[in-house]
């Protein structure tokens, strides 16, 4: 949270003594706003001030880790409604639930299927949220310290009552769990979370949540989720757009937490679509009770997409890719380098088994049609991107024969004068790419 | 300290827009749907109004059906080839309206004629008493030629005609005044290029009212995320009142759903992704419920499983409003 100069000129004595070095409070003021002077080099500003100052400059969102290590997830730290305003920083958690009475490694294979690659991240479900359905703390502690050691992934505890979650949070305290006690916290729990140091969810409505909130930070505890509870999709997109807010417009402290989401719908094609919705609308943790790749992964991808920076192009590097092995009688494929744009004839040509180069032309991450208009994918540019490149060194005579997209095919004469060589006008769509190296191709290069 | 009321009243409205006429009204629809009138952000019913759910139309088209991929064309393969069986057929799917896809008027896809396509567009508004929404081809001399012809033969239905675009919206426009339709402005991805459009379109006659925008469309992880921030950013805009974006949003999803590889790719291929029969239609109702989140108010599909499912799912977030109202 930015904190002005005048904010600060306010917690200042206002004398104007000049000792701080700086002949006035306002100009110090500014200093400090300005990272370039501390408070403490004002020797007259009191213990209140240099408090209400570190709380002031504390984010509207508070920073939460779960888990430990490399797989720990942060969530929170949010700092806008709408992504185009900046970004959305930390991408949320998606949990899969496991109930303690369930067949565990058959939950802990069904889990790690569903770690995927796309597009050159990976994707996966990565927590496990682990429900007390045994009503045995015991139990629960067996089923998470298994999950543990199978996936390392970090975990929500679930159960219905503080004592039920105290074995697992204290046996795996170094793993920082994320306690969710349903409808708590009770007294128990903030005791719990206060003595393991671990993050616990806060549920209720707004209102119960502003409140437990702060008794829990009384309690000493510092990190915490908040959740609206079994509500409907409509209740919890009000309750995440209302916390957001107050945290974010207003710096109401109380509500400044990460939310978990729980897709509480029966029938796993709506559980998916609420998902996706708590993805795109300020869920910090989605939890499904589902593991079934063709319902978990669209809830996958809409996290992929909704938490990429819009200001930044999201590019891959230009140069030439060598797919399935390719030879000197291979295909010359130029594209542009957009990942989506590459990563569609990436898919196509690995699809296709066929041995294949995929030359990708800088065009700062644009489209192909935006690049053409652009003039970053025009004759000139590829040219320079083929010479540059030296693909047609790998290539026998008669191969040296790039594909360009037939979006484009407007250039193909020019570039082919350009560069002394047969120009081959590919498909529109990578989709078209297949039928193109089966039908079209092995005539184009006269074999 | 009490919670703070962060509920927020913007003081701009969107259009509401009806598309189709009764008999009443001059036409022969047996009902209309209207769409926009919002001054909220999608579904938040706490702090403004969001009178009508959004509406979902089908697509059919002549053209053939070979590129649908196989698990939208199951559903119509009874029906392809018949653009009357398959108009009465999306009303039983519970579409709000029909979307005719023009396509088949490419010179690539078969070449019918203006007076075929014109036809097509009559036997369809006699198969089925649903609004009706007419999809050019993406090629202008093709829509320039089509289009006149088409909207001449449901003068009176109060249609929903596209696409105009920044290069070409002279002949559509002109057909859309003439026979009183609403027009699609499409404009791609850019905010500033659809405001510059519905001026050009202002300045040839056409009320802003009579304007849905199309920001163009991407499917779920292929490019949806670009143009769902594009209306997002255009419905703030609208809803602090600016007339130019004040119109409401159609997103033409059906036909980008085959390019996603996790959503089509059959089980063979691609065992790790699950059952296609199951990923295909929830691929299409998830961009639905995407586009619905940043904005969209009219959804064309392809496929009728997923219009039942996004239905259902935009059920339990729409805030119906009052009876009274
Ligand atoms: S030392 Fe403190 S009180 Fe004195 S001028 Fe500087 S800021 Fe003001």
């Amino acid at each position: 949270m930015a904190v002005t100069g005048l904010d600060i000129y306010k917690l200042l004595p206002q004398t104007n003594c000049a000792d701080c070095g700086v002949p006035t409070c306002l100009a110090f003021a500014m200093k400090v706003a300005a990272k370039q002077a501390a408070l403490d080099d004002c020797p007259h500003v009191s213990e209140e001030s240099k408090e209400a100052l570190g709380t002031a400059s504390q984010p509207p969102q508070k920073l939460v880790t779960i888990g430990s290590g490399d797989s720990a997830l942060k969530i929170g730290n949010e700092t806008v409604m709408f992504r185009h305003e900046e970004k959305f920083h930390h991408p949320c958690g998606i949990a899969v639930l496991v109930n303690d009475t369930d067949d565990l490694d058959a939950k802990a294979a069904a889990i790690k299927n569903l770690f995927l690659e796309r597009m050159g991240q990976n994707i996966g479900v990565d927590v496990v949220a682990v429900r007390c359905g045994s009503g045995d703390g015991q139990k629960l502690k067996d089923a998470a310290m298994k999950m543990q050691a199978a996936l390392n992934l970090p975990m929500v505890l679930i159960a219905e009552s503080a004592d039920k979650l105290q074995a697992a949070a204290e046996g795996l305290a170094e793993a920082r769990p994320l306690l969710w006690e349903r409808n708590g916290p009770s007294d128990a729990l903030v005791e719990l979370g206060a003595r393991t140091g671990l993050p616990i969810v806060v549920e209720g409505d707004l209102d119960k949540c502003d409140g437990d909130v702060q008794k829990a930070r009384q309690a000493g505890i510092e990190e915490m989720v908040l959740c609206p509870g079994e509500v409907t999709p409509r209740g919890a997109l009000q309750f995440l757009t209302m916390s957001r807010r107050a945290a974010l417009k207003r710096t109401y402290r109380p509500l400044g937490y990460p939310v978990l989401a729980y897709a509480w719908s029966q029938d796993p094609v709506q559980l998916s679509l609420e998902a996706c919705h708590y993805v795109l609308k300020y869920g910090s943790i989605v939890v499904l009770d589902e593991d079934r790749p063709e319902y978990v992964l669209p809830v996958l991808v809409a996290r992929q997409s909704v938490y990429v920076d819009p200001q930044v192009p999201v590019q891959v590097e230009a140069k030439v890719h060598e797919i399935n092995e390719p030879h000197d009688k291979s295909p010359l494929l130029v594209t542009t380098n957009f990942s989506l744009t590459y990563y569609c004839v990436l898919g196509e040509v690995e699809a296709s088994r066929v041995p294949t180069r995929i030359l990708t032309v800088d065009t700062e991450g644009t489209s192909v049609l935006t690049a053409w208009a652009a003039d970053k994918f025009g004759p000139e540019q590829i040219k320079e991107a083929i010479e540059k490149s030296g693909v047609f060194d790998q290539l026998a005579e008669g191969y040296q024969k790039p594909v360009i997209p037939g979006l484009v095919a407007v250039i193909s004469g020019e570039l082919s004068e350009e560069l002394g060589r047969k120009v081959i006008v590919g498909p529109r769509e990578a989709g078209g790419i297949r039928r193109f190296f089966n039908s079209e191709w092995p005539t184009l290069v006269g074999s | 300290m009490p919670v703070p009321d962060v509920s927020e009243r913007l003081s701009g409205a969107i259009n509401e827009v009806t598309i189709g006429a009764t008999e009443e009204q001059g036409g022969s629809r047996t009902r209309t749907v209207t769409i926009g009138g919002e001054t909220s952000f999608p579904m938040l019913s706490f702090e403004g109004r969001y009178p009508h759910p959004p509406a979902f139309a089908l697509q059919i088209t002549a053209a053939d059906v070979d590129d649908w991929h196989a698990e939208a064309k199951k559903h119509v393969a009874d029906v392809a080839g018949d653009l009357e069986k398959w108009a009465g057929k999306c009303e039983e799917w519970g579409a709000d309206l029909i979307c005719l896809d023009l396509a088949a008027a490419h010179p690539d896809s078969g070449g019918r004629s203006p007076e075929q396509c014109a036809d097509d567009v009559k036997r369809v508004l006699g198969a089925s008493g649903l609004p009706l929404v007419v999809w050019g081809t993406d090629t202008d001399e093709v829509d320039n030629n089509i289009l006149p012809k088409c909207t001449q033969a449901a003068a009176g239905e109060n249609c929903l005609f596209g696409t105009a675009k920044e290069l070409n919206y002279r002949t559509l426009a002109a057909s859309c005044l003439a026979d009183s339709h609403k027009i699609i402005a499409e404009a791609p991805s850019d905010i500033n290029l659809s405001k510059q459009l519905h001026i050009l379109l202002k300045d040839v006659g056409v009320n802003l009212q009579d304007i849905i925008m199309h920001p163009t469309t991407g499917a779920l992880g292929f490019g949806m995320v670009y143009i769902y921030t594009t209306i997002e950013r255009g419905r703030i805009a609208g809803l602090s009142g600016d007339t130019l974006m004040q119109q409401p949003v159609v997103v033409n999803i059906g036909k980008e759903i085959g390019r996603v590889k996790e959503a089509v790719s059959p089980e063979e291929e691609s065992p790790q992704w699950g059952k296609v029969q199951v990923r295909a239609p929830l691929w299409e109702a998830a961009t639905a419920v995407g586009y619905v989140e940043a904005g969209a108010e009219l959804l064309v599909l392809r496929n009728p499983e997923a219009l039942q499912q996004a239905k259902t799912a935009l059920e339990a977030l729409w805030p119906k409003p009052p009876e009274s109202a």
